[in-house]
């Protein structure tokens, strides 16, 4: 069952995007998403994500973050705890002082967050206070984390820098910095390869798509052209990681398709989109070497397809599971693909 | 905004301008000079109750807070407004090389996803009305409900009269769906009666039959009168008469099958029939079927008998168009619905703005539907998509208003102005100022600066927007703001990034120099994960390329690479790329570096350096404040003699012959 959470006029709202079993002859899906219940938020919901099955963590833009739970028996929605203050600038202008609250990653029973404050704070989700908090962090604003590995988190920031956080160490400092060549475009978002941990994935300022493979130099392996605008959020497919989903500003959302069957057909049997591109890439050893860092570009193809067919408004947001996509809009609209890979 | 109107009483009123609202309150003074009370405290616009006096007597102000276009804070509006941007914009994009019939279907498809939308709003608010237990809110949702019901009402007879400008046959047929669809909730009273037991002995059972006819739905009509035939067997041959004509009834059909002339001709054949039934007396003993027959030869009389089943002068119009000229054409229609209100409110009530409205439909003046929808309607929605749909329809000549636009624009610009005051609805009205050819651009530079920027996203957002469209100013207006706002919560990296953004090259320099101060002031660098890792952008600014150099110094001095830092710090200051007022603590670097075991400066980069110290001492008329300053005469003296002595050492290690 799909629950996905969206945002409404400051609302946190838990819909039901129906059973899987609920399929036609033909696999259409019947029904739309239903409204289950929803809460007030204070602030702009900058980021959010599920701790467990029934709690979700949200960053919020007035610096707060908060624990909500779904309480499904009678389905509704409470605010479980709150970090208030997470994030501050320390203005005294501003009557509350408080600073956006910019992403959020949980490895339940830790949650970390990152900011606009260039701060980044460690909790757990039984504990009143931050366990760990690194003042400072960043001189620019941190837009995204993610964990690299349980102790290790990448976050990205605003002058173009990816930086690796080993959290055992007590110094307040990355561990590594990697940075683009030219110049230093803002970075968005991030992700990492869910089974080959050193290949990762960022989106930048200018649409562009960075992969890194942090074992080896501070540059990316490669860049790719491919949204107009900010590229919001980057997404590998948890269980078939092949594929990579990013979306945009420009109102557009790109399905990256690096798996191999591709290459089998000739190029002019593909069934592509009206908006499909191919890129290509080689995939030597396969099974060794993944697609995303292959730079021989003789043998295989990358096949990207748009997949909003009349855009308008920017994608804000994208989450992928199995064979279901969501993802909002700037039209206060969310929309649900239950057959990705049809 | 309450009771304004009580507030004008021997009182004057004055505002205030706000960025989405007006704050109004009363006052005693007249205009500027005037006063009547000694003792005024003061004129509240700052939201407070302001007491004054009057004659001495005690009396309190209020301030009122008068905003715009309340609708957009409704939440079940705003399906409406974002669904309804989607279609504008698909009409925008639409192609126009299609002709004739293709584009006419394309127009009126996008005529009813307008009305589907319309609709599913309802569908919200009713469900939001149903489901609250605010009688406040359930009253609001209810009306709502109402208004939109309207709106429905009025865009479809649109899109029949303007945007499918059926002609006669066609016309009829959409003008019998049209009031099927809005008129009179027939459905309940049908489900009562059917639901019964004896459907012909329910006390509703006529009325049911005559809306039927009166709505021309004769198959369902025939079905509900077999029931009383079955029932009512004394009255079967009157029933398989008065079926065999309404089976019979020749009605206008959408497909070419038949010429209106073929169609007039057995109309009039089958209305002197049911004429013929009527003069024998057929329906005599039934008053009920005697009823329907009269109805069914257009009598006006039996049809205004059943007002109350019509409820509008709308329905009496369709009924009498289907009855005395189904073949009725657009033209034609004015003098029939003028005829046919006159007749339905027969001077006991005056039309409201919605028969007004529809009138003025009837009679196709389409300037005067907006002209009263505007006029009705509490925002600009409606009009706005109308009339951008009817200039679509080429329908529209160009209305000049005094300052010259026309006015499909001119609600556009009004109906965006309005988004803006929204803190998210607003991007939904910089696509629609985009497709206002002659304002739209200006309206989008003044709406565009006045947005909230309450996070960086939302500034990134505008300034893409902006960028976009090449709004060179606004992109560096906004980009000051942010740059500004990091620095004052000490963001350095985040303020550069903005003036990275705008090639902003001034404020690159105002965030160098603040870094050069903290250094100054702390002896060590802030934020080295940025000055380390400046790339290319260093380039933005003179003073930023001096941070990154300067930086670099302290790392090979750092790295023990002397020789490099020496002459890098020597650079720095002949090549004129560090400012005059940092060169006294360049010097003041150099000075360890004189001070190694080893030579490090030649003796040319020694006179420089010597002339840079000159240069600086001499270059200030205002001695004083080097010789007041101990600290400052100290630095000079140890720096000339550090100097000296390197120069000694160095002119004898360069005048040594090697290994000589």
């Amino acid at each position: 069952k799909c629950g996905i959470v969206s945002v409404q006029d400051n609302r946190i709202s838990i819909w039901s995007a129906g059973d899987l079993g609920n399929t036609g002859l033909n696999g259409e899906y019947h029904g739309e998403p239903r409204l289950l219940c929803d809460i007030q938020h204070n602030g702009d919901v900058m980021d959010m994500q599920f701790l467990d099955q029934e709690r979700i963590v949200v960053a919020s833009s007035t610096g707060t973050v908060t624990i909500f739970r779904h309480h499904q028996n009678n389905q509704t929605l409470s605010a479980n705890h709150r970090w208030d203050k997470a994030h501050y600038h320390v203005d005294q202008d501003t009557s509350c002082g408080g600073a956006a609250c910019t992403g959020v990653v949980c490895n339940n029973p830790e949650i970390v967050t990152v900011g606009e404050d260039g701060r980044i704070n460690l909790f757990r989700a039984d504990q009143k206070d931050a366990v760990r908090t690194i003042d400072n962090a960043d001189s620019s604003t941190l837009h995204a984390v993610t964990f690299l590995r349980t102790t290790e988190i990448l976050t990205v920031n605003s002058i173009g820098q990816l930086k690796i956080w080993d959290l055992r160490h007590q110094r307040n400092e990355p561990s590594q910095i990697f940075s683009l060549a030219g110049d230093r475009v803002p970075l968005h978002c991030v992700d990492r390869h869910p089974n080959q941990q050193h290949i990762v994935a960022t989106g930048g300022q200018d649409g562009m798509l960075s992969i890194w493979d942090i074992r080896q130099g501070t540059m990316p392996v490669s860049l790719l052209n491919a949204h107009e605008a900010e590229m919001w959020e980057v997404h590998f497919h948890p269980s078939d990681p092949d594929h990579l989903f990013t979306c945009s500003e420009d109102g557009s959302l790109w399905h990256w398709d690096t798996s191999t069957n591709v290459s089998e057909k000739p190029s002019f049997l593909h069934q592509g989109g009206r908006s499909t591109a191919y890129l290509s890439h080689s995939t030597i050893n396969q099974s060794v070497v993944s697609a995303w860092l292959s730079n021989d570009p003789t043998k295989d193809r990358m096949e990207i397809t748009n997949l909003i067919p009349n855009q308008t408004l920017s994608v804000n947001s994208l989450d992928v599971l199995g064979p279901c996509l969501v993802y909002g809009t700037d039209a206060e609209a969310i929309y649900v693909n239950r057959q990705l890979f049809a | 905004p309450g009771d304004i109107g009580l507030l004008l009483q021997n009182k004057g009123l004055c505002f205030a301008w706000g960025p989405a609202e007006v704050l109004v309150c009363e006052t005693l003074f007249g205009r500027a000079g005037e006063s009547r009370s000694r003792s005024w405290a003061g004129r509240a616009l700052t939201g407070s109750v302001v007491a004054g006096t009057e004659n001495g007597a005690p009396s309190s102000s209020r301030v009122f807070v008068v905003r715009r276009d309340q609708d957009i804070y409704i939440q079940t509006l705003r399906k409406l407004f974002n669904e309804s941007h989607g279609i504008f914009m698909g009409l925008q994009r639409s192609e126009e090389e299609l002709a004739g019939k293709s584009r006419k279907a394309q127009l009126v498809q996008v005529s009813k996803n307008y009305r589907s939308v319309i609709r599913a709003c309802m569908e919200d608010m009713h469900q939001a009305a149903v489901s609250t237990r605010d009688p406040a809110l359930q009253g609001q949702y209810s009306t709502q409900v109402s208004i939109l019901s309207a709106m429905e009402l009025i865009w479809n007879l649109c899109e029949i009269l303007f945007v499918e400008a059926a002609t006669a046959g066609p016309l009829l047929l959409r003008l019998l769906d049209w009031v099927r669809l809005h008129v009179c909730d027939v459905d309940s009273m049908v489900r009562d009666v059917l639901g019964s037991e004896s459907p012909s002995k329910h006390k509703l059972f006529w009325n049911v039959v005559d809306i039927f006819v009166l709505q021309g739905r004769m198959d369902e009509a025939r079905h509900l009168l077999s029931k009383e035939a079955t029932a009512n067997p004394a009255s079967m041959n009157m029933y398989k008469i008065l079926d065999d004509l309404m089976k019979k009834m020749p009605v206008p059909s959408l497909s070419n099958t038949q010429t209106l002339t073929e169609l007039e001709l057995k109309w009039q054949h089958w209305h002197e029939e049911c004429q013929r039934y009527l003069q024998d007396g057929t329906f005599a003993s039934n008053p009920h079927m005697e009823s329907i027959c009269k109805i069914l030869l257009g009598d006006e009389d039996a049809i205004l008998e059943k007002k109350e089943l019509m409820t509008t002068w709308y329905h009496f119009l369709v009924t009498r168009l289907l009855y005395s000229h189904p073949t009725v054409k657009p033209m034609e229609l004015r003098f029939y619905a003028q005829s046919s209100m006159d007749l339905f409110l027969g001077g006991e009530s005056s039309p409201e703005p919605l028969d007004l409205i529809l009138m003025a439909a009837f009679e196709f003046e389409m300037h005067q539907v907006i002209k009263e929808c505007s006029i009705v309607l509490s925002n600009w929605w409606f009009v706005a998509h109308l009339t951008d749909l009817l200039d679509h329809c080429k329908l529209l000549q160009s209305h000049n208003l005094y300052f010259g636009s026309n006015m499909r624009e001119f609600l556009l610009l009004e109906y965006a102005s309005g988004l803006f005051s929204h803190h998210s609805l607003w991007q939904l009205g910089v696509d629609y100022f985009d497709h206002c050819p002659e304002y739209g651009r200006v309206y989008l530079e003044l709406h565009i600066e006045r947005i909230p920027l309450s996070t960086e996203q939302k500034a990134l957002k505008v300034l893409r927007i902006c960028e976009q469209r090449q709004m060179h100013e606004q992109v560096r207006s906004i980009c000051k703001i942010m740059a500004m706002k990091a620095l004052r919560n000490n963001r350095l990296g985040s303020a550069l990034s903005w003036s990275i953004r705008a090639k902003d090259a001034a404020f690159a320099t105002l965030i160098s120099d603040r870094f050069l101060k903290d250094y100054c002031e702390r002896g060590c660098f802030s934020d080295l994960d940025l000055i380390d890792n400046l790339g290319p952008s260093m380039l933005l600014s003179d003073r930023l390329t001096f941070l990154g150099k300067y930086r670099e110094f302290h790392r090979l001095y750092g790295e023990q690479r002397f020789a490099e830092a020496a002459r890098l710090l020597l650079t720095l200051m002949t090549a004129h790329i560090a400012p005059c007022s940092f060169w006294m603590t360049l010097l003041t670097d150099a000075l360890p570096l004189l001070e190694q075991k080893e030579v490090i400066f030649s003796a040319e980069q020694t006179y420089e350096l010597m002339r840079c110290l000159e240069d600086l001492t001499a270059g200030n008329p205002d001695k004083q404040k080097f010789q007041d300053d101990d600290v400052e005469t100290t630095k000079v003296e140890m720096l000339r003699l550090a100097l000296a002595r390197n120069l000694a050492r160095v002119i004898v290690k360069e005048g040594t012959v090697e290994g000589s």
